[in-house]
């Protein structure tokens, strides 16, 4: 183990190399440009063997579709619009089973232009059929990455790693990087079972008509679904060699506690703060970090959270309906297959803090009172009027 | 797991002019065998140049391409029954 003090998405450079990567395509956006010359600067130091310099990040995701079909370990990054642009090869990536990994530095998406963070970016790309990892600190990120490759070539499915976008990206803290003897051990070589080589030729991501379509969509789903079962082994082999152990959500002080906090990315770190605050005071409350969204841990949310009072805190929206995050949580608490409505809790939703507007402290001591109330709650947090030079 | 790859060259095996709609009839007598209908074919299947055309129906679309660019309207696209 090696302590580094340095900038989140810089470290990932260094954990990148760890993992053996042998592609990397990236077009550079804020907030992860500091990675894409960090993977720049390794491939000119020798230490990765491919870079290919694209001219979109349509194109980048592109490269790697082809370059993890002949069986290569491959990288990206981006965010935000460039996420976005991403979108058509995202359904393709995962559609043709290639476990491309890609580092995502959330971001808030036009229009107004705005660089800063919200999870805007990667909520709406949460029906690709990829992997989101969602990181509450860079120590998080750092542990992510190499089990994200692991878990995408054992299961054959693209993985996001999603870090806050300058909350994490340009923190500069102390992070613990696992040495490469370590890494090598965990994260074998890749072996695509069927890659695409001139000797055997192969189409891929082939035309499926009527007959066919509907089969490789259900499979996809089924194994999506299933993938489960492999992020819980994974996170529990990398505490077993770091001590840092990770599964499918983070429950802090959960057990009984009477109302609850679920969210995603660096926001949680603050609710666990918060929760150790109130905890002293006698208030029963603890923090829930929802720490894989996709494939959506429905099983687990529901026996940490029956019965109790919930809120649901997301940076995001869905614009004309209710807040994505909470709709997945409600649902996996009200249709019971078979679980009693005793263990119906009362669910309330939290959106808002987009764009950079970071939720402090006090929002969420805000938020825990408001919970207390029998009725659910449902509103913006952050929410303030803003003088316009109208 | 389901991965959506195929053989190199299936095409030969999978016949794609099935899904047609209108299918060309040629009348010889009536053909000048001046090779534009085999150069605009965007399939490729209506023969070799200066000769009368000799389509192959597994992969034509019936697209009429060939119909609408005969200088002697020697073409007829004609409705193909279920």
């Amino acid at each position: 183990m090696v302590v580094v003090t340095k900038e989140g998405a810089r470290a990932l450079g260094d954990v990148a190399v760890n993992c053996s990567v042998e592609v990397c395509a990236c077009y550079p956006i804020t907030p992860t440009t500091h990675l894409t010359e960090e993977l720049a600067k390794q491939y000119a130091d020798g230490k990765i063997p491919q870079y290919i310099t694209v001219e979109s990040e349509f194109s980048a995701l592109s490269a790697l579709v082809g370059a993890s079909a002949t069986g290569t370990r491959t990288l990206t990054t981006t965010g935000g619009q460039g996420l976005l642009l991403m979108h058509e090869v995202l359904h393709s990536a995962a559609g043709m089973r290639l476990p491309i990994v890609m580092v995502v530095g959330n971001r808030a998406v036009s229009s107004p232009l705005n660089i800063w963070n919200d999870e805007q970016d990667t909520i709406s790309q949460r029906d690709t059929g990829w992997i989101q990892i969602y990181c509450k600190s860079n120590q998080d990120a750092a542990d992510s990455l190499p089990q994200a490759f692991r878990i995408a070539e054992t299961v054959m499915l693209p993985v996001m790693v999603c870090i806050d976008g300058h909350f994490l990206t340009h923190n500069v803290e102390q992070i613990d990087i696992a040495d490469k003897h370590h890494v090598d051990k965990f994260l074998p070589k890749f072996r695509h079972p069927l890659p695409l080589d001139p000797e055997n030729p192969v189409s891929v991501g082939v035309y499926a008509n009527p007959t066919h379509y509907q089969m490789f969509r259900e499979d996809l789903m089924n194994d999506l679904n299933e993938s489960k079962k492999v992020i819980k082994e994974v996170g529990e082999e990398w505490g077993k060699i770091t001590g840092r152990e990770y599964g499918l959500v983070n429950a802090y002080k959960c057990k009984d506690a009477e109302r609850i906090i679920v969210g995603l990315g660096s926001v949680m770190d603050n609710a666990i703060s918060v929760v150790d605050e109130l905890r002293e005071k006698g208030e029963k409350v603890g923090a829930l970090h929802l720490r894989i969204y996709r494939p959506f841990p429905a099983e687990e949310l529901r026996e940490l959270l029956a019965g109790k009072k919930v809120a649901v805190l997301e940076r995001n929206i869905s614009l004309g309906a209710a807040a994505p995050v909470y709709v997945d949580i409600f649902e996996a608490l009200n249709v019971h297959n078979g679980h009693s409505k005793e263990h119906a809790a009362v669910i309330s939703s939290f959106y808002g803090g987009l764009g950079g507007r970071g939720i402090k402290r006090s929002d969420i001591k805000g938020i825990f009172e408001k919970i207390k109330s029998k009725n659910p709650v449902k509103e913006w947090v952050c929410s303030k009027p803003v003088a316009t030079n109208a | 797991m389901l991965i959506p790859y195929a053989k190199a060259g299936s095409t030969v095996q999978i016949k794609t002019g099935d899904w047609k709609a209108f299918m060309p009839l040629v009348t010889a007598e009536k053909c000048i065998k001046c090779g534009i209908c085999q150069n605009f074919c965007p399939e490729g299947i209506m023969g070799k140049a200066g000769l009368v055309p000799d389509i192959d129906y597994d992969y034509c679309k019936g697209c009429s391409i060939c119909a609408n660019e005969c200088p002697v309207k020697c073409i007829d696209m004609k409705r193909v029954e279920d």
